[in-house]
């Protein structure tokens, strides 16, 4: 078989097959469980640190002085 | 120690630039060794006479955000520029008396237009979304851009990137690539000016103190990354001196234009979807002062480009026939093209720019948001000038090429197609004016932003009210 007929064959059929399941995967990775707290933390991080970097040592239950730290995960 | 290894190094690249120059085969080559032997030599001398001054210990409490205040300079002069450029050679289509025989060939349309969508793409886009990127990077990972001054290394090679590119078109150095132009010393120039761009990137969220990686670091990340694959593949070729612009690609044929169009679709799919993707995420809902409406979402549409890069593989082979039969080769694709590249990229750009001057010259507010109200309808009435000139004038374009008369032959000849394009063309030229006087606007309203103003109290370059 000629190398297009082969890997033509081979994206029809394994790599699609893959690549739908990484897809669905993700989906229902995003909509796992216990998933919103994460989410709406996260989307809130640009609401965070706007005028300066949280201070070395911030991460892990520290909290600097109101903006600049973030909060514990 | 790293001075002198500095000085040496620029000594040394002046020197071989000087070299190359007086060995130079052609003029494009000659002006580019020309150009980095200054650039080198005069970077050599300010570095020089800086030696064995202290160092200042970058402040780790602060943003790095002098590369981003140059990086929107940067953005509102080359879109000028390409905007002009862009005007001007659609005024030669109108009018070809404008491709003046003194200034033959540099000011041709042949090679200013790719002058022209390099600079709107790259210079324009491109400066748009690594001063974007390390804004956005810098809040989002709650960190100090990694790698001190390399975030300088990159903005400044990526400007003189543009600079070879550009004068090299003017002067006939071209790879003939649509979007991939610029011949090999400047590929290679720009895959370093990559990497780097990749490790403070990179860098800067690895050490980030935030838990999470904010959704438009990874479109940054995949528009990062898979420029850097596109790039290298589609650009391989080998030179066919070490003094010349020349260079011979290293696939042919089919295979050649395969790769040109896997790079020409991921380029729109990941510089101008996945990058600007990115910019979204963060300002739009920064301006709307609301996280976005729904953070899975975002997620999945990050997935989504994936998919959407992975099918330009097939997109080459798989183009609708029937549609493709009509609209191929005619101003359809431009049309199709310029409301993409006007609308999404040029009006995310624009509202970022409004986002970020105030911000980063740490003023009240915007000069003037009525002159923001002009530039908005000048740009969007200038877009649905052009867009629906290239419709009607592709269309017609197409029907004209194909019809026949009952014998088979032929109708028109080209030129009848050109003579009747003529009032589209004219309306498209001054959709153009419209559109850049719009950002004509943007410039004297953002100039005047940082020098009607007075600062805001100085506390430091992002001047907000902690969010206590």
């Amino acid at each position: 078989m000629d190398t297009y007929s082969l890997l033509r064959e081979f994206a029809d059929s394994w790599a699609l097959l893959l690549l739908t399941g990484v897809f669905v995967g993700v989906v229902l990775w995003a909509y796992r469980p216990g998933s919103r707290a994460i989410h709406d933390d996260a989307a809130n991080a640009i609401f965070r640190n706007e005028t300066k970097p949280a201070c070395e040592g911030a991460c892990g239950g520290c909290s600097c002085r109101g903006d600049a730290a973030t909060k514990e995960a | 120690m790293w001075d002198y290894v500095k000085l040496v190094a620029l000594g040394v690249i002046a020197l071989l630039a000087a070299i190359a120059a007086n060995y130079a085969r052609d003029p494009a080559y000659l002006v580019n060794a020309i150009t980095v032997m200054l650039v080198a030599g005069g970077v050599f001398l300010w570095a020089l006479r800086r030696v064995g001054e202290p160092k200042l210990a970058a402040p780790a409490n602060e943003y790095f955000d002098e590369v981003v205040r140059y990086g929107v300079i940067a953005t509102a002069f080359w879109g000028v520029v390409g905007f002009l450029v862009g005007t001007f050679i659609a005024f030669e289509l109108a009018f070809p008396a404008l491709n003046f025989e003194w200034a033959q060939p540099y000011m041709n349309f042949g090679r200013l237009r790719p002058l022209h969508t390099s600079a709107v793409i790259f210079a324009f886009g491109g400066n748009a979304l690594i001063a974007t990127s390390f804004y956005v990077v810098q809040r989002t990972s709650a960190a100090r851009l990694w790698g001190g001054n390399a975030a300088w290394f990159v903005f400044w090679g990526y400007q003189l990137v543009i600079v070879l590119a550009a004068t090299g078109y003017l002067l006939g150095a071209t790879q003939s690539k649509e979007y991939a132009e610029p011949e090999w010393y400047v590929d290679w120039w720009l895959t370093i000016i990559w990497v780097v761009y990749l490790a403070v990137f990179l860098g800067t969220i690895i050490k980030r103190k935030q838990p999470h990686i904010y959704v438009a670091n990874w479109f940054y990340l995949a528009f990062i990354v898979t420029v850097a694959m596109l790039h290298v593949f589609n650009n391989l070729s080998v030179p066919v001196s070490i003094f010349g612009s020349k260079s011979v690609q290293v696939f042919s044929g089919v295979q050649d234009a395969m790769t040109q169009w896997w790079y020409g679709h991921n380029a729109v799919g990941f510089f101008l979807t996945a990058g600007f993707l990115g910019m979204m995420y963060y300002f739009v809902p920064k301006q709307a002062e609301r996280p976005v409406y729904s953070y899975k979402l975002s997620i999945i549409h990050l997935v989504s480009v994936g998919f959407y890069g992975m099918s330009t593989f097939e997109g080459p082979m798989m183009s609708i026939k029937a549609v493709n039969s009509l609209s191929h080769y005619t101003d359809w694709t431009i049309g199709h093209v310029h409301s993409g590249a006007l609308g999404w990229n040029g009006m995310i750009t624009f509202g970022a720019l409004y986002f970020l001057v105030p911000r980063l010259w740490n003023r009240e507010r915007l000069y003037s948001l009525s002159m923001v109200s002009w530039h908005f309808w000048l740009a969007t009435i200038g877009i649905v000038l052009y867009a629906s000139a290239m419709w009607v004038s592709g269309i017609m374009e197409g029907l004209m090429w194909r019809e026949v008369d009952a014998n088979g032959f032929l109708v028109n000849a080209f030129a009848d197609t050109v003579a009747a394009k003529f009032p589209m063309y004219l309306v498209r030229a001054m959709g153009g004016v419209l559109y850049i006087t719009g950002a004509l606007i943007m410039c004297w309203n953002l100039f005047m932003t940082v020098r009607a103003q007075p600062a805001k109290a100085a506390v430091n370059a992002n001047n907000f009210v902690p969010a206590e």
